[in-house]
């Protein structure tokens, strides 16, 4: 498990770098770049952060992953999250900050 | 050589280390009930640093209506066979409530019923919308009065004279930097120890554990360093997880009432008790038996239940979630498969940490611990840290002396003093400048920490001994950890990340000496896989007392001592 920075979508804000809890993500061209991707603990802190949905989170083959990623997106108290599925399908699931777990 | 850090220099009243859910929580405190100056140094960044990065998905130690502190204690206590403190588990249990509401006033989403009162999930606990709990934390101390902020700035080493603390060395992890911080009152706020052991998915996602690799052990080196007593490391925490995602069952168990199942569909629970550690022995024997793997039965979940986990999951661990959805498995469909973690020190769950007064003061004069950081004091969770450092923060307002008041410590003050501590502080800046300039060092850091978990796994009681061990075994343990720190000491750093994992490589190895003495002076079996010694199978009641330890001269001295019984406990000899 760990992110990819999609380049062509990374405005160089810094705001995933600051934030990061293991100050993995650095800059290479003004872009950030994730380090050191094997140290990253899937938080999700700096998808969030990003403004441009340039960074996608994904789980690592040794743990069962088959190429989906996720992305999230905020609007207001609704975080919009994004699966996007190997085979190109697309589930989103909304979730309201103002609301809490039912469990 | 490499040109020199540049060394910058700061004064507060109150330097807190770590920024996590305790620290802030304690600045905060410091703000609101004092003028006291504060300084936070944390090393990343306190919006989303320590335990709650992803977000929490209840408050687990709350005292709902019609029950008291002390029934909190006495829970406590029974899953801890014992071996806790009453008097801070009392005072921490007695502020669960005030710092929920609190919580609540800066914004977090906590559910209600038709009568207004929090919705329960099960004895001790209610439902919140936690994902963005440290945000909401770092906000408000963003805008408190005389808190600085000092991220990605990694604390080192305490400075100490005559068993009293001055301050604290340290560096930024960005920046060629380096930090004297000069307080007469610290607390540390760390968090536990992760990373010691073979974690469950040692490949590429070895950092997708259950409690934060980013936190190393440090408060609990530097304590050592500096002479501060250490409770209970032998309790080892193993937290009982989804497979591979490692993300909480806690949510699917209780919120759900899924029981844990083995292979053949048969509930394995009530053959091997329900304590938490019980919970993680119970899947280790049905695995042993050839009826793994196990699972927790959410198979038959409504439709409605299923969505609304997808939800719970993305506001804590949201590689559940994926996993669900990428996988097409959803809960309703399979049982979720679960296993044991790799084993922490945590103090937020056991009693592993500080050795502290009821004021969470350490042994070491005007050193406090709050959170995971502190021992004795297991089960406390999110608000337990929350209220210890609030408690650590009230004491430390009770005892300021103002500058230039009569009897006052001013830190550097006296000229002998000042010197001593200066050259302390010297002393540790030009570790970092050896470090910078190891040539042609021998290991990596990163090679040394997989050594280090391996020898934890084969011979303190890791995943592949399915969490038992022996007196040979830790023998063995203890002769080749001793020689990785030896080793540790000719490890180099190109930058100051590579700084960073050196100083985390050495803080890991340090607590893994201690545990080590602990799990070896313990000759019983008082916990079931968090402390399970072969050679002595069962409990022994000749060791209802604590262990604790104290460094010195390399190595580490026990120090038994005897239950407290009091309602307040002070320190009285070393």
């Amino acid at each position: 498990m760990s992110i990819r920075i999609r380049e062509e979508k990374c405005v160089g804000c810094g705001r995933c770098a600051d934030v990061c809890p293991g100050t993995l993500i650095g800059f290479r061209e003004k872009k950030a770049h994730m380090d050191y991707p094997k140290d990253c603990w899937g938080c999700v802190s700096c998808v969030k952060e990003c403004r441009t949905g340039a960074i996608e989170y994904f789980l690592g083959a040794d743990i069962g992953g088959n190429g989906s990623t996720m992305t999230v997106t905020e609007d207001g108290n609704i975080l919009h999250w994004k699966i996007r599925k190997h085979d190109g399908t697309v589930k989103t699931i909304d979730v309201n900050r103002q609301d809490s777990n039912k469990y | 050589m490499r040109k020199e850090l540049d060394i910058k220099t700061k004064k507060a009243d109150v330097l807190i280390i770590g920024g996590g859910t305790a620290g802030c929580y304690a600045a905060l405190t410091l703000s609101e009930q004092s003028q006291l100056s504060v300084l936070v140094a944390e090393k990343a960044h306190i919006k989303r640093s320590g335990c709650l990065a992803a977000g929490v998905n209840a408050i687990n130690a709350y005292i709902l209506p019609g029950r008291t502190p002390q029934d909190y204690v006495d829970y406590a206590a029974k899953d801890a066979e014992g071996i806790v403190r009453n008097d801070l588990l009392l005072t921490a249990a007695e502020r669960f409530n005030e710092v929920t509401a609190h919580m609540e006033r800066l914004g977090l989403v906590i559910l209600k019923d038709e009568n207004g009162n929090y919705a329960a999930r099960g004895n001790r606990n209610i439902k919140i919308n936690g994902e963005n709990f440290k945000p909401l934390l770092a906000s408000a101390l963003q805008e408190a009065d005389r808190v600085s902020v000092l991220n990605h700035v990694n604390i080192t080493d305490l400075l100490t004279d005559g068993g009293k603390v001055y301050g604290a060395v340290g560096f930024s992890v960005l920046e060629e930097t380096a930090y004297i911080l000069e307080a007469q009152t610290v607390l540390i706020a760390t968090g536990g120890a992760s990373g010691l052991y073979r974690p469950n998915n040692p490949g590429f996602s070895r950092h997708k554990m259950w409690y934060p690799p980013f936190n190393t052990g440090a408060g609990y080196a530097m304590g050592l360093r500096a002479g501060a007593e250490m409770t209970t490391f032998e309790m080892r925490f193993i937290a009982l997880r989804c497979k591979d995602t490692i993300a909480p069952t806690g949510t699917i168990a209780q919120g759900a009432g899924a029981k844990q199942v083995n292979a053949k569909g048969e509930v394995y629970e009530e053959k091997y008790g329900l304590t938490t550690s019980e919970r993680v022995y119970g899947t280790v024997k049905e695995n042993l038996l050839g009826n793994g793997p196990c699972y927790l039965r959410t198979s038959g979940i409504t439709k409605e239940q299923e969505d609304d986990l997808l939800k719970a999951y993305l506001n804590m661990a949201p590689g559940q979630t994926l996993k669900w959805v990428e996988s097409g498995k959803t809960p309703g469909e399979s049982d979720v498969e679960i296993e044991g973690t790799e084993p922490y020190i945590v103090g937020g769950h056991t009693a592993s940490g500080y050795w502290v007064n009821t004021n969470r003061e350490s042994t070491v004069k005007g050193l406090y611990a709050a959170g995971d950081a502190a021992g004795g004091c297991p089960q406390k969770y999110v608000t337990g840290a929350l209220a210890e450092g609030k408690i650590a923060a009230l004491d430390m307002i009770r005892h300021y002396r103002p500058a230039g008041a009569a009897e006052t410590e001013e830190p550097f003050a006296s000229q002998e003093a000042g010197a001593r501590l200066r050259k302390q502080a010297r002393r540790y800046l030009a570790e970092y400048e050896k470090i910078r300039n190891e040539a042609d060092p021998p290991f990596s850091a990163e090679e040394l920490e997989e050594a280090m978990q391996k020898v934890m796994d084969a011979y303190a009681g890791g995943i592949g001994c399915h969490y038992e061990f022996n007196e040979k075994q830790l023998a063995a343990a203890d002769e080749r950890i001793a020689q990785l720190i030896e080793l540790s000491g000719h490890v180099g750093a190109s930058d100051m990340h590579e700084l960073l994992s050196v100083y985390e490589l050495k803080e890991r190895l340090l607590v893994c000496q201690a545990l080590i003495a602990h799990l070896r002076s313990r000759k019983e079996t008082r916990w079931h896989s968090f402390q399970e010694n072969m050679d002595y199978p069962k409990r022994d009641s000749a060791y209802e007392k604590y262990i604790n330890s104290v460094f010195e001269d390399g190595k580490i001295r026990i120090i038994e001592r005897e239950l407290v019984k009091e309602a307040v406990y002070e320190h009285k000899d070393s």
